[in-house]
């Protein structure tokens, strides 16, 4: 094997930027010899989570082991190298009636990312996170050893890995469960609401009937305004709903070059946000939409992500638990409104119960998710403020999106954190899995 | 179609594959690697509304066995009509100049061993009336270049081989395919230095599927390889020799 070339690596968010070796090949194991790695997917974490430990450090991207293994058209069970993008997913099984069980707000993602991010999405407060749906897994852990584990084997495994992000082992196959649709077409309901206690009633009035449900918000609305946005909630259509229905054929978009950083002015950005607001604000409609509209609105826009400049941006998401009320999540978007932070929309979201993998994110409460323009250390020290309120108040950050939370702010958002480093130091002691964001987080050896 | 398809494990004939197997193509695999072909075929069964996908053994390095492995396509196909080679070796330069038996067999795999199984498969579908033989070459075939020249020389006598296939059999029934890929990022080019105007496996795979369909005896994919293919074949060999291309 000749020597790889260094490549510049980073998060979707574009800060930090890296370099690394990137080893694509498509066989089944780990790479030869000793050397610390990290376990790279499509790329599309925010943060730092699938960067190297240390500059020109080894990065194993397996996205072209992507096979489906197997179909049972009967149960909906899925079995397939963990390369698989949820792409592909959608693309072969939503004609035949097929959807996954959980899916995050991009389809650019591989399977071993839902498993190693245990993402949410809309339906988390129904359904609950990626993990639930997952009969096995198999991983090759640091000694190179092949090793299926799953919710009654290898349990301990199982539950450090889900949402482990990467750092128990490489995650070669996994097996879920699909869910049954009709159509793929989405009910899609949109009501303008005019404050955070309204969207925090609709979220949860909606949650019985609805098993999507997100919102909107206008976070530079400030006072009486602040949560002001858009209640969104959907189903899958019925084959009768959508029949006759014609898949519309969208343009590809994509954003050529780096956007100029005054374009993202606090004005563009008061302006943005009132306009959608207006747009899609406003009475109750009700209408039939595409799933690729309702759950990746913004895979229609390729790198979009140049959007927020050269400099890249943040994004900060965190959960507080539902017995925190509205007061910490006013507290955050005050802060945000205050510091002028532009952000095109932040999203809101309410969470069912927490799953029992150790550092799993969403947990029972309201999850907000917001894009920050990375403008260096003001950015850094806003993130550690919102932190501070996470923190008084038991909420925690997501991995799949953190790149400059504290090693000490993390340990108290998370109450397993201890449980989980005893399992992944049992199956890989000398942390040969690490990442950048598992030295900053954890204290692994760069 | 019914495709007999060399090569569907991996890179852009794994794309190719899928392509065809989605839209409701039979496939048949043939290939070295026999844990790899049945991993393959359960992936496109899974995909596709043609199943089971059945393969069989082929080693493009040893053409004895080539009648077989037609004959194994044929029964699991119901008789093919279409034969698809994206199976190749591919050496860097300098690897390929150290080592005379892997040189040597590069040069069996992409030149001797592809245009017998493509012959023998023309005659074939000739004598039932007609069908398809699509093989991929490369443009490194389209201009010797000093870093690539002795993989470029493999292909360059593919390409040659293809073109008179297609001007021998096409009034006997029988399209040939030429396929020449520009820099495309699968496995097999995997830690190369990645030139401007490289392209993705799957765009090129539905190229490749149009292409098939329609009557070309030649694609450059992506696209716009033909272009450029069109310039660096016009450089005086003074300007050549003088670029370290």
């Amino acid at each position: 094997m000749t020597e790889l070339p260094l490549e510049e690596v980073t998060g979707w968010g574009r800060h930090p930027v890296g370099r690394g070796r990137v080893d694509r090949s498509d066989g089944p194991g780990l790479p030869a010899g000793e050397d610390p790695l990290v376990v790279r997917g499509l790329g599309r974490a925010y943060g730092d989570a699938a960067m190297p430990a240390a500059s020109g450090g080894l990065v194993v991207d397996r996205t072209r082991a992507d096979r489906i293994l197997g179909f049972d058209g009967d149960t909906g069970r899925l079995t397939c190298e963990a390369g698989l993008g949820l792409a592909d997913v959608l693309r072969v099984f939503v004609p035949r009636g097929w959807f996954p069980p959980v899916t995050p707000g991009t389809k650019f993602v591989t399977v071993g990312a839902c498993v190693a991010c245990d993402v949410h999405g809309k339906n988390h407060h129904r359904d609950g996170s990626f993990g639930n749906f997952l009969e096995r897994l198999v991983l090759v852990t640091a000694d190179g050893r092949r090793v299926e584990c799953g919710p009654a084997r290898e349990r301990e495994l199982f539950l450090a890995t889900v949402g482990g992000m990467g750092l128990t082992g490489l995650i070669v196959e996994v097996t879920l469960k699909l869910r049954r649709v009709e159509s793929p077409w989405i009910v899609l309901e949109t009501v303008g609401v005019d404050g955070l206690e309204t969207m925090l009633a609709g979220l949860k009035r909606s949650a019985d009937d609805w098993p999507y449900t997100v919102g909107w918000i206008d976070c530079l609305a400030r006072g009486r305004e602040v949560g002001r946005g858009v209640l969104m909630r959907g189903r899958h259509a019925t084959a009768m709903e959508a029949a006759g229905r014609r898949r519309p054929r969208g343009l590809p978009l994509s954003v050529p070059v780096d956007a100029p950083e005054w374009l993202l002015n606090p004005l563009f950005m008061r302006w943005f946000n009132y306009l959608y607001y207006r747009l899609h604000g406003g009475t109750l409609r009700r209408r039939l939409v595409t799933h690729e509209r309702f759950f990746y609105p913004l895979d229609a826009v390729g790198q979009w992500n140049r959007l927020y400049g050269r400099r890249g941006l943040l994004q900060y998401q965190c959960v507080l638990p539902r017995a925190a009320g509205a007061a910490p999540l006013v507290a955050i978007l005050d802060r945000l409104g205050a510091a002028g932070a532009a952000s095109f929309l932040a999203v809101i979201k309410d969470c069912g119960p927490a799953s029992d993998a150790y550092l799993s994110f969403p947990m029972e409460g309201t999850t907000l998710a917001l894009d920050l323009a990375y403008r260096g250390a003001p950015t850094e020290a806003l993130i550690h403020e919102l932190n501070t309120v996470v923190i008084a108040h038991g909420g925690r950050v997501y991995l799949a999106k953190d790149a400059v939370t504290r090693p000490e702010d993390f340990a108290r958002m998370m109450p397993r954190l201890a449980e989980w480093r005893a399992v992944r130091d049992r199956w890989d002691p000398g942390h040969r899995f690490r990442s950048a964001q598992s030295v900053r987080l954890l204290g692994d050896r760069a | 179609m019914k495709v007999a398809f060399v090569g569907a494990t991996r890179g852009m004939g794994r794309a190719l594959a899928r392509a065809l197997a989605e839209r409701g193509d039979s496939v048949f695999l043939l290939g070295r690697d026999a844990a790899e072909l049945a991993l393959s075929a359960r992936d496109l069964e899974a995909r596709g509304p043609r199943a089971p996908v059945g393969h069989a053994p082929l080693d493009l390095g040893r053409p004895a066995g080539f009648a077989a492995a037609l004959d194994a396509a044929d029964r699991g196909l119901g008789g093919l009509d279409a034969l698809v080679v994206t199976g190749g070796a591919f050496g860097r330069q300098e690897d390929l100049a150290a080592d005379p038996a892997r040189l040597a067999a590069l040069l069996e795999v992409n030149f001797t061993g592809t245009v017998v199984l493509c012959q023998q498969a023309a005659a074939r579908l000739a004598a039932r009336g007609g069908g398809l033989v699509c093989a991929f070459s490369s443009v490194a075939g389209d201009r010797a270049r000093r870093s690539n020249y002795l993989y470029g020389a493999s292909k360059a006598g593919l390409s040659v081989f293809l073109d008179g296939l297609d001007l021998a059999y096409r009034e006997r029934g029988v399209r040939v395919l030429c396929v020449k890929p520009g820099f495309v990022r699968t496995a097999m080019t995997a830690g190369l230095p990645v030139p401007p105007f490289a392209g993705e496996p799957e765009a090129v795979a539905a190229a490749v599927v149009r292409a098939m369909d329609g009557g070309r005896h030649q694609l450059y994919a992506p696209g716009i390889w033909r272009w450029i293919m069109l310039v660096i074949r016009a450089l005086p060999r003074a300007v050549l020799r003088r670029v370290q291309f």
